[in-house]
């Protein structure tokens, strides 16, 4: 207790508690879950169908397919990220410092590092729901070439993971809704265009392209748009070690940060 | 003055020894050394900053103390802390109700939390509204309960896993006197069922009522521990005569010393301790000054309370 981070040196603390936590979440989410899902989908089949067909119709083939096709496996990726970090930011914000929700768990016999991870796995299986209801959507559209698509859902979690992990960062780090703003315009807004969502990466300078190939996003999307157009993606393992290594770190940097908010 | 008796520690649901506990270099407990009786209601009273919270929060385990050592429902805390929790019911000092859920919804997730199975809980959902007042009210919002209620309800989601222990930190802060006496009388059901009770409250008739033991806390420790009736007799002089009006403060620095062995002023009352003599020749004194007005009673925590940690306020 006497060294100087304690709160960054000591490992997490897990038990199945947080399993609790999770189900806590999904039974909320479970009272509105139809609008809750229809709501997911609006704003991606928005941009999808105005980009794809509007934009669609001037462009040639893009990567060798067509453009909203290319846009679709790109939108998977981006909708999964924006489930996970609007869950982590706003609504794990509100359970945390509005409702006080976290406090009065941390008072029955459940840590704060399963009340993160419940977070976490919650966040992260909110946005894989996210994304595999465009997933069925664009197959239903014929988007989709292979039922080597299937694969795409753990990258999907995965990607979830990593961005409900980064969002947790930040709202431990919050002191009101504001600051998310900030997040989403200098953080989620640019990885959009920098890692492959709307065009192909190769299109912008190159010092950009090599900012935009460090983004999580960018490995999702690498992962994702093959395996929808029923190719076997290039580099997998580094693709999935950088969603799994930015997961990891950026959830250890969440609870240290969460732990030195709360426990003082 | 003879000192008061300290309870044995064998059995006991929670013991505190030489807790400490800073934040940015201010001493928030100062040292800390108290234990629980099995089936007492023991009150921890003291001004805004006293360290009540802090103390609480420690002994839950939601933080780490810089020293001493704490035993939770016979587990070491922060180390088992989470162990020592399942035997622990807590009402915090805020409401935190699951705005999301329903009352019996709020019972049902909480019991899951002390890994409790739906089957075990359901059937208790409604023994356990029933208690708290809220029967029928299953399906009922938080939103739409009454400030009362969501305390009640609270109290009720405490329970849930059977608590030995009960800490709650100033569980009537905020409600009317009808809701007030309503938690105070399921307190007292609680207590003939055998709990422990450990509450923080800054209302002394709260905690004469309910308490056979209080700890006095101001700047981080205890100054007194003991039953209210002792404190009373060990601290403080047997009668209190009140006097008020524009010209207290005046009278109470001239005459009141003839009087009155201790006179203390605030605002415009002064307020006189008489130790074992009579009152009478002070009574008969003020009976000819008709622009002060009197009040004579007995002796009570408050005086204490007051006496101990002074009468300036604490913001």
């Amino acid at each position: 207790m006497q060294l100087a981070l304690p709160h960054l040196v000591q490992l997490p603390q897990l038990s199945f508690r947080a399993f609790a936590v999770w189900r806590r979440n999904f039974l909320v989410w479970k009272k509105l879950a139809i609008p809750s899902l229809l709501g997911n989908l609006a704003d991606p089949m928005i941009y999808l169908f105005g980009l794809g067909y509007g934009l669609g119709g001037l462009l040639p083939q893009v990567a060798g397919v067509s453009y909203i096709a290319f846009l679709a496996s790109g939108t998977v990726c981006a909708s999964t990220m924006n489930a996970a970090s609007f869950e982590a930011l706003y609504s794990a914000f509100s359970r945390m410092h509005v409702q006080k929700t976290w406090e009065s768990i941390m008072n029955a016999p459940v840590s704060l590092d399963d009340v993160v991870t419940g977070e976490l796995l919650w966040a992260a299986a909110k946005a894989t729901l996210s994304g595999t209801a465009i997933l069925v959507v664009i197959s239903a559209l014929g988007f989709v070439a292979s039922p080597m698509a299937l694969w795409a859902l753990p990258v999907i979690f995965l990607t979830g993971l990593c961005f409900a992990a980064l969002g947790l960062i930040v709202t431990a780090l919050a002191p009101s809704y504001d600051f998310f703003m900030y997040y989403f315009t200098l953080f989620i807004t640019p990885m959009v265009l920098l890692c492959g969502v709307f065009f192909p990466p190769d299109q912008l300078p190159p010092l950009v392209q090599i900012v935009g190939a460090w983004l999580p996003l960018t490995h999702a999307v690498a992962l994702v748009r093959p395996l929808l157009f029923g190719e076997l993606p290039q580099n997998i393992l580094l693709h999935l070690a950088a969603l799994l290594g930015v997961a990891l770190v950026a959830f250890w940097i969440a609870l240290s940060l969460t732990r030195r908010r709360l426990l003082k | 003055m003879k000192p008061v008796v300290t309870p044995p520690v064998d059995n006991s649901p929670l013991i505190v020894s030489g807790l400490r506990k800073s934040y940015g270099g201010r001493e928030v407990v100062a040292g800390v050394d108290y234990h629980l009786v099995r089936g007492e209601c023991f009150g921890l009273l003291g001004p805004n900053g006293a360290g009540k919270t802090t103390t609480l929060r420690c002994c839950l385990g939601l933080t780490a103390p810089d020293a001493g050592s704490i035993t939770l429902a016979g587990e070491p805390v922060p180390e088992r802390a989470r162990e020592a929790r399942t035997r622990i019911g807590v009402v915090p000092q805020f409401d935190n109700l699951d705005p999301d859920f329903t009352a019996a919804e709020n019972l049902l997730v909480y019991g899951r939390y002390f890994g409790m199975s739906d089957a075990e809980i359901k059937p208790k959902i409604a023994a356990l509204l029933d208690f708290a007042g809220l029967g029928g009210k299953e399906d009922a919002s938080i939103r739409s309960l009454s400030g009362g209620m969501k305390r009640r309800l609270t109290l009720a989601r405490a329970l849930v896993n059977d608590p030995e222990l009960l800490i709650l930190d100033e569980p009537t802060t905020g409600l009317d006197p009808q809701a007030r006496h309503l938690i105070w009388e399921r307190l007292k059901r609680l207590l003939a069922l055998g709990k422990t009770i450990l509450l923080t409250t800054h209302f002394m008739d709260e905690a004469e009522r309910l308490c056979q033991r209080i700890a006095i806390m101001d700047a981080g420790r205890l100054i007194a521990v003991g039953p209210p009736r002792e404190l009373i007799r060990e601290h403080i002089e047997p009668q209190v005569v009140e006097v008020y009006g524009e010209d207290a403060p005046g009278w109470a620095e001239r005459e009141a010393h003839a009087w009155a062995g201790r006179v203390e002023v605030s605002g415009e009352t002064a307020f006189c301790y008489i130790e074992d003599r009579d009152a009478a020749p002070l009574l008969a004194h003020l009976a000819e000054r008709p622009a002060l007005r009197t009040l004579h009673r007995p002796a009570n925590l408050e005086d204490v309370f007051l006496k101990l940690t002074g009468r300036e306020l604490r913001d």
